[in-house]
């Protein structure tokens, strides 16, 4: 656990960066996160991954799979790749402020 | 001899050196034999790792066109089956097998070959047929789905894998 500032408020991070508590998470810190993880701008495209990232989680308790953000998201798996080309399931996670999905798929 | 212990032992404190880029071999025709090879494969792309999959021997059905959806388990020596081999052989046990995982795995959000193949090649790795094989099987481009890159000789395979990890499952 890594305490640290986003925005001027507390956070509190594991060690690769994903939030532990999602509820201290805002919206303006999101830039920041993405900038830090090699996104320049978020755009609407990227907001509507983070968006349906966070909704999942807050909704069942766990990330969805790569499989399933291509399918639901709006987003398909091509654009997805080139929105987050490091990997785009963990890092919309990390930039939606929830902790790291888990699995496999 | 404390010169050489002392290497192994500094290198073990540094932070190992993270994977940039594997190439996966899928040699066998069984469900149980080209899954393994298709979750690396995902699994690279999805942290950001560069991904290639090769594709030889009875593998290449997870390439074929009209292959990919009759890929099935094997019943017969398996041991991971825990059935005898007079049980695993009667006709129909491997269709059975075959269902039974396809609806665990569809709960665990893991897609039927064709769309995993789809999958993967959206997410940015190349796919790969092995020469040697087609030749063998007297295939064509044609025989494989669209999302297969070209078809390439192992020393072709070798060139493109360069710089990263080779895995053969």
């Amino acid at each position: 656990m890594t305490p640290e500032t986003l925005e001027g408020t507390p956070v509190e991070l594991d060690a690769e960066g994903f939030f532990l508590r999602p509820e201290q998470w805002t919206r303006d810190m999101a830039d920041a996160i993405a900038r830090e993880n090699g996104i320049a701008e978020l755009t609407d495209r990227h907001w509507t991954v983070i968006d349906f990232m966070r909704t999942t989680y807050l909704d069942t308790g766990s990330a969805p799979s790569i499989r399933s953000l291509g399918k639901l998201s709006g987003v398909p798996i091509k654009e997805l790749y080139g929105l987050f080309p490091k990997g785009p399931a963990k890092l919309a996670a990390k930039i939606a402020g929830i902790p790291k999905p888990r699995g496999c798929i | 001899m404390a010169e050489t212990l002392e290497q192994p032992l500094a290198a073990a404190t540094v932070r190992p050196e993270t994977i940039e880029k594997v190439s996966i071999v899928v040699s066998k025709g069984s469900l149980e034999g080209i899954y393994p090879g298709l979750i690396m494969a995902n699994g690279a792309r999805m942290e950001g790792i560069e991904a290639n999959v090769f594709f030889t021997f009875f593998g290449l059905d997870a390439i074929r066109r009209g292959r990919q959806a009759k890929i099935k388990v094997a019943t017969v020596g398996n041991p991971g089956m825990h059935v005898p081999t007079w049980l695993g052989a009667i006709p129909g046990m491997s269709a059975i097998a075959t269902k039974m995982m396809q609806r665990q795995m569809e709960k665990l959000d893991i897609p039927p070959i064709r769309e995993f193949v789809e999958l993967i090649s959206d997410s940015g790795a190349g796919l790969y047929a092995c020469k040697a094989s087609v030749d063998m099987f007297k295939l064509t481009e044609q025989d494989f789905v669209d999302q297969v890159d070209g078809v390439m000789t192992v020393g072709e395979f070798y060139a493109l894998a360069g710089g990263g990890e080779i895995i053969f499952t």
